[in-house]
């Protein structure tokens, strides 16, 4: 089983109010994500999947249960630099430069010298920023902004990438040119990528898997299966079989209501419990 | 950060949202509610210099964010500001003043008398000279049987005054920035000591300037002191605020790195908090000024503004004007520290500028 890169088992957390109260964000999360699958996690506001993927990364503990990335628990996996992370903001730092952001992370772990200028600019031509080296943030544009934010998570070269609502704050003309180019570098790294996101297209585009979330408390309600043929194009958006998982996803993120109402439990068509390794 | 978020929200705030986060735990290690008051008061000062000197209105005026164009906006502003004074001054003079004349304008034997219509006692020529009375006593000698102009004399005696402020606020500077690293990485720290930080403050400084000298002895190491115990305050409050801006986001980039305490400090909150700290250097570049005027009374300093204060308000029946150019020429003084500031923070913040950010 090392080609498992992240095992979640049982895993729960619970978020302490003020007033002493827990409220449980994540009841129960079973998941084994393969080494080289694209993984999308979608589901309403408020159902974890942020939480879910901050818990990987060692960012959250949970509260329960076990989390294993390449076969470590999560804060050894965090310690080795075993995964990079993309959040929906691309949080560059302003007083650096383009190039200067990307070498935070090898500046951190003391990579230096000839390979810390290599990697660097590998993972710019990368993202195709290769000629804004010298550039301010400010002087970039959202998306590119965010490919910086790329380049960087992808610096320290980590097996596993997380994003969390990497395009979210873009326009629909710039996220799709964003999925294209997160497709392109995820066939061209062979990475392992989780993906939360909002919108239900871009995951059934770019996903292996998507993990269908239910809110109150967040639970994974449905895993399905994206068998679109790679690599994926324009026309991939265009074929029958895009339309139907589209729409399965959908159906499935609206079976959470159906699920919700006590009368007619388990209604969903693939629905999923427990380990989906 | 470039967070377009955060853009979106708050385009006017030249530094993001201010952090409520901060903010709230300064006010819980605050028990005492006057001194909490004088937080308030001090960061209110802050932000709208931030507001008021910086970036805010850059999208408007492209040009004014060239670091040449911050530098010549800010002297335009203190210079308008300057000159509406002097115009204010003299308006006040010519409706409640006493009445003057000129003779024989530029040589041409025609003269001009005024008489104002009004009287105050407030505008006379004892309380209140005229500028160009004032202007015209600096270029005399400042003492008899002496060359030296009292222009000349205010100088270097400013410069001796500024000497002490820049020690001072360095010191100051240095102590802000020391405790608000150890509160930033220790709320107990903080809890424990904050307290005594606003207190020392709710202590007013001429109060305390004479214990200071009995303390550190006459002379200048009593001044730098002062200026030091004015400067320490808004820096130390500032540069917390400063130390806490990063974008939560931005302190899990560097826990994903596995970066320790050191790097979190040196690489995020540390450039993070520039803005914030030269905000508050401003503020304390004048406070320092102050802080070194006020110490030279008690602390016996003989060379600086101070004791040119002090000896021309005894000396001020036999010449007003002595005392006004020694105030003039000390909030220039103050000026001239406050610019410096301005512009290392400019040269320093360069980078960051730009539309939106």
């Amino acid at each position: 089983m090392t080609d498992i890169v992240v095992s979640l088992s049982a895993v729960s957390k619970t978020f302490l109010t003020r007033e002493g109260e827990g409220t449980v964000a994540l009841e129960a999360i079973d998941l084994d994500i393969r080494s080289g699958e694209f993984i999308s996690l979608i589901g309403p506001s408020g159902c974890g999947k942020s939480t879910l993927l901050r818990i990987v990364g060692d960012l959250i503990e949970p509260s329960q249960g076990r989390v294993e990335v390449n076969g470590k628990p999560a804060p050894q996996a965090r310690q080795d630099r075993d995964y990079g992370i993309v959040f929906q903001a691309p949080v560059l730092f302003d007083w650096r430069t383009v190039e200067a952001n990307v070498r935070l992370p090898l500046e951190v772990t003391g990579i230096k010298g000839s390979e810390r200028d290599q990697r660097i600019r590998e993972m710019l031509d990368l993202v195709e920023l290769g000629g804004f080296v010298r550039h301010y943030p400010h002087q970039l544009s959202g998306g590119m902004q965010q490919r910086v934010a790329i380049a960087r998570a992808l610096a320290l070269q980590p097996a596993l990438l997380l994003m969390d609502e990497p395009f979210g704050a873009l326009d629909e003309m710039t996220r799709e040119r964003l999925n294209a180019e997160v497709l392109r570098i995820w066939q061209a790294t062979g990475k392992t990528i989780i993906f939360v996101t909002h919108s239900i297209p871009e995951a059934v585009f770019l996903s292996t898997r998507v993990v269908v979330m239910s809110a109150r408390p967040g639970r994974i309600s449905h895993v399905i299966d994206i068998d679109l043929p790679q690599p994926r194009t324009e026309e991939t958006r265009e074929s029958e079989r895009y339309y139907d998982l589209v729409t399965e996803v959908r159906e499935a993120l609206r079976g959470r209501a159906v699920e919700s109402t006590p009368i007619r439990p388990g209604a969903a068509r693939t629905r999923a419990e427990g380990s989906f390794g | 950060m470039s967070d377009p978020s955060h853009d979106a929200a708050s385009p006017p705030e030249p530094y993001g949202v201010l952090e409520p986060d901060g903010l709230a735990s300064e006010r819980d290690a605050l028990a005492d509610p006057e001194s909490y008051e004088v937080v308030l008061d001090v960061e209110g000062v802050a932000d709208e210099l931030a507001t008021h000197s910086d970036r805010g209105a850059e999208s408007v005026v492209g040009r004014w964010s060239t670091p040449l164009g911050q530098v010549a906006r800010t002297t335009l502003a203190l210079t308008i500001f300057l000159v509406a004074g002097a115009l204010l001054w003299e308006a006040f003079k010519w409706l409640f003043g006493d009445p003057w004349r000129l003779e024989d304008i530029l040589g041409t034997g025609a003269s001009y008398y005024h008489e104002p219509p009004f009287y105050l006692l407030q505008a006379s020529d004892r309380q209140l000279p005229h500028l160009w009375s004032i202007a015209a006593e600096m270029v005399e000698p400042y003492q008899r049987g002496t060359d030296v102009s009292l222009l000349q004399f205010l100088v270097g005696s400013a410069l001796f005054t500024l000497r002490q402020s820049v020690a001072g606020f360095a010191l100051g500077a240095l102590i802000g920035i020391g405790l608000a690293s150890v509160f930033v990485h220790s709320r107990n720290s903080e809890r424990a000591f904050m307290p005594y930080v606003v207190g020392s403050q709710a202590v007013p400084i001429v109060a305390l300037a004479p214990l200071i000298v009995i303390i550190f002895g006459f002379g200048v190491t009593s001044v730098v002191v002062i200026a030091t115990y004015l400067t320490f305050f808004p820096v130390t409050i500032a540069q917390l605020r400063g130390l806490r801006s990063p974008d939560p986001r931005a302190l899990e980039l560097m826990r994903s790195y596995g970066a320790s305490r050191w790097d979190v400090y040196r690489k995020l909150r540390m450039p993070a908090s520039l803005p914030y700290l030269f905000t508050a250097l401003k503020v304390a570049a004048t406070a320092a000024v102050v802080g070194a005027l006020i110490g030279e009374g008690p602390g016996g300093v003989k060379d600086g503004l101070g004791k040119a204060i002090i000896s021309y308000t005894q000396q001020y029946i036999t010449g007003p004007e002595k005392l006004w150019a020694t105030i003039l020429v000390a909030g220039l003084a103050g000026i001239t520290f406050f610019m410096a500031v301005r512009i290392a923070e400019v040269v320093v913040l360069r980078s960051r500028q730009g539309p939106g950010s």
